[in-house]
């Protein structure tokens, strides 16, 4: 029995980093395609059919550039940034859940690697993790340039991680658990959290785009003003580490936006469904519904960073906090008055 | 009407430098003011030609590789005056000039003729004043789509008459065309 569990979880996690690897690779295409569409261009079209290739071809081309490391004394710790930023991005995704369960030769297997009860602490705490890979990787590049995007980035993720924080704390006064698993099932049919946390769920958005270091918030890498940023003296497939740990945190936090605001894998009639054709086939169409709200969210990301243009770091400072902190402290508020007088009546 | 009311274009905007309120200051409806502009975007048609395949519309003053023309007997109409080579703003043309013999009569037109015709195509910006230059009609800049080929070596960039001059056969078409009209 012991030993089933653990196959069924490894092939469980095996298939979801494989999932999110996918997503992350084409994540790179689609947002070269979007931002083509969106500026009245075709985008890349040669690599197979449509572009459906190019992704490889991206990344056959990183493998094949040369390996250059910068004079560092820190060669460990240049290594290690961009190991931490991939890593990092990937551990969240083990506490998502992508869907209820499914019942495969007599098992019920739950659709989550693992489900602890401190699931959002756990995610805020990789969160906080994933700043370092940023941090080592410019510091160890001994490039001012470097250095000084490696700061704006750090104190950006810090300063938006408290607001991102305070509207967490509103939602979990409603819901009353840390579990994601529960906050999902909490959420069933269209009973969605973004209905009741609107405001909190507009924070938690803005706060994402700058702790996955998106447009407008992308001062990190800002190359009018710091060429490339952290990885400026990054080449070959270090670099793409990093490029490619911005979309798989991009993948992972739109997961995380869709269960805690969007209901997950939750859609209306999902009783009716389980009801009358059964267990799996709802819960595949859920998986599906899940993927369908987090592509979405994906494209939100591109659209947004299509439209608006990169804010000032005083800017971005002040939005962080001067706006959005008092905004969710009187959200918190809010909540908690509604529902000490939901209880009371 | 003062000068501050004037607006040639009628769009003339007055910037105010007004303190943003709160919620101007949250970015928010500018945001998804933004956002609508961008998804029209999305289902505009898309401006990009597919090279290969397509090739873009020629403009009807379109002026591609030049040809030096022959005249209704197949004799090339060159007589080496050097006015084009003058006129050339970029100074790409060269040519070196001389006499006809009696036998080539059938070959040159006028009695002086170009031996050597060389036009350097890197130097080239296809601006036509050779032609409106010329006073034989000699030489033409034509609606050819074909580019200068890429290479390594400047010489092959240098056109001699082997490239310019109209080929025979065509010469041959266009005035049978012109006898049957």
């Amino acid at each position: 029995m012991d030993q089933a569990l653990i196959i069924e979880k490894g092939i469980f996690i095996v298939a979801v980093f494989a999932i999110t690897m996918l997503m992350a690779m084409y994540s790179t295409l689609a947002e070269r395609k979007i931002a083509a569409w969106l500026q009245d261009r075709i985008g890349p079209n040669r690599a197979g059919k449509g572009g459906i290739l190019q992704p490889l071809a991206d990344g056959l081309k990183l493998f094949a550039k040369e390996e250059f490391f910068p004079n560092t004394p820190n060669k460990f710790l240049f290594v290690v940034g961009p190991a931490i930023s991939m890593s990092m991005a990937l551990m969240t995704s083990a506490v998502i859940p992508w869907g209820d369960r499914l019942e495969i030769f007599g098992r019920t297997v739950i659709l989550q690697a693992t489900d602890i009860d401190v699931a959002l602490l756990y995610v805020f705490g990789v969160l906080s993790v994933s700043v370092y890979g940023i941090m080592i990787g410019g510091w160890a590049s001994n490039n001012k340039f470097s250095l000084m995007s490696a700061m704006r980035a750090s104190s950006q993720m810090i300063s938006y991680e408290v607001a991102m924080g305070l509207s967490i704390i509103a939602l979990l006064m409603m819901t009353g658990t840390l579990s994601l698993r529960e906050i999902a099932a909490q959420q069933h049919g269209m009973d969605w959290n973004v209905f009741y946390q609107p405001v909190g769920f507009l924070i938690f958005l803005v706060c994402s785009f700058a702790e996955t270091n998106r447009t407008p918030f992308d001062l990190a890498e800002c190359e009018a003003e710091l060429i490339g940023g952290y990885h400026t003296e990054y080449s070959s497939m270090k670099m793409g580490f990093y490029l490619f740990a911005e979309y798989a945190s991009m993948f992972i936090s739109s997961t995380i936006l869709v269960v805690l605001y969007f209901g997950g894998y939750n859609y209306p009639g999902m009783d009716w469904v389980e009801a009358n054709w059964g267990v799996n086939p709802a819960n595949i169409i859920g998986i599906a519904v899940l993927f369908a709200k987090l592509c979405f969210f994906i494209f939100f990301y591109m659209w947004v960073r299509w439209t608006v243009p990169r804010f000032r770091y005083d800017q971005l400072m002040r939005l962080g906090w001067k706006t959005l902190i008092p905004l969710a402290i009187a959200n918190i508020i809010i909540t908690g008055v509604v529902i000490l007088l939901a209880d009371n009546a | 009407m003062s000068i501050e009311t004037i607006s040639l274009s009628g769009r003339k905007k007055e910037v105010s430098n007004k303190k943003m309120n709160f919620w101007e200051s949250l970015y928010l409806v500018a945001i998804v003011k933004g956002l609508f502009i961008t998804i029209r975007h999305l289902f505009t048609r898309k401006v990009t030609i597919k090279y290969p395949e397509q090739t873009r519309e020629l403009s009807p003053v379109y002026r591609g590789q030049h040809m030096l023309m022959r005249d209704e007997e197949g004799r090339e109409r060159c007589t080496a005056c050097g006015l084009c080579a003058l006129s050339c703003p970029a100074e790409a043309i060269t040519m070196t000039a001389e006499e006809r013999k009696p036998e080539e009569k059938h070959l040159y037109r006028e009695e002086k003729y170009a031996s050597v015709y060389e036009i350097n195509m890197l130097r080239c910006i296809f601006c036509g004043l050779c032609e409106e230059a010329c006073p034989k009609q000699a030489i033409y800049l034509t609606k050819s789509q074909v580019m200068v080929k890429s290479s390594g070596k400047r010489e092959d960039f240098i056109f001699g008459k082997d490239k310019l001059v109209m080929p025979l056969d065509m010469a041959i078409k266009n005035t049978q065309t012109k006898a049957a009209n």
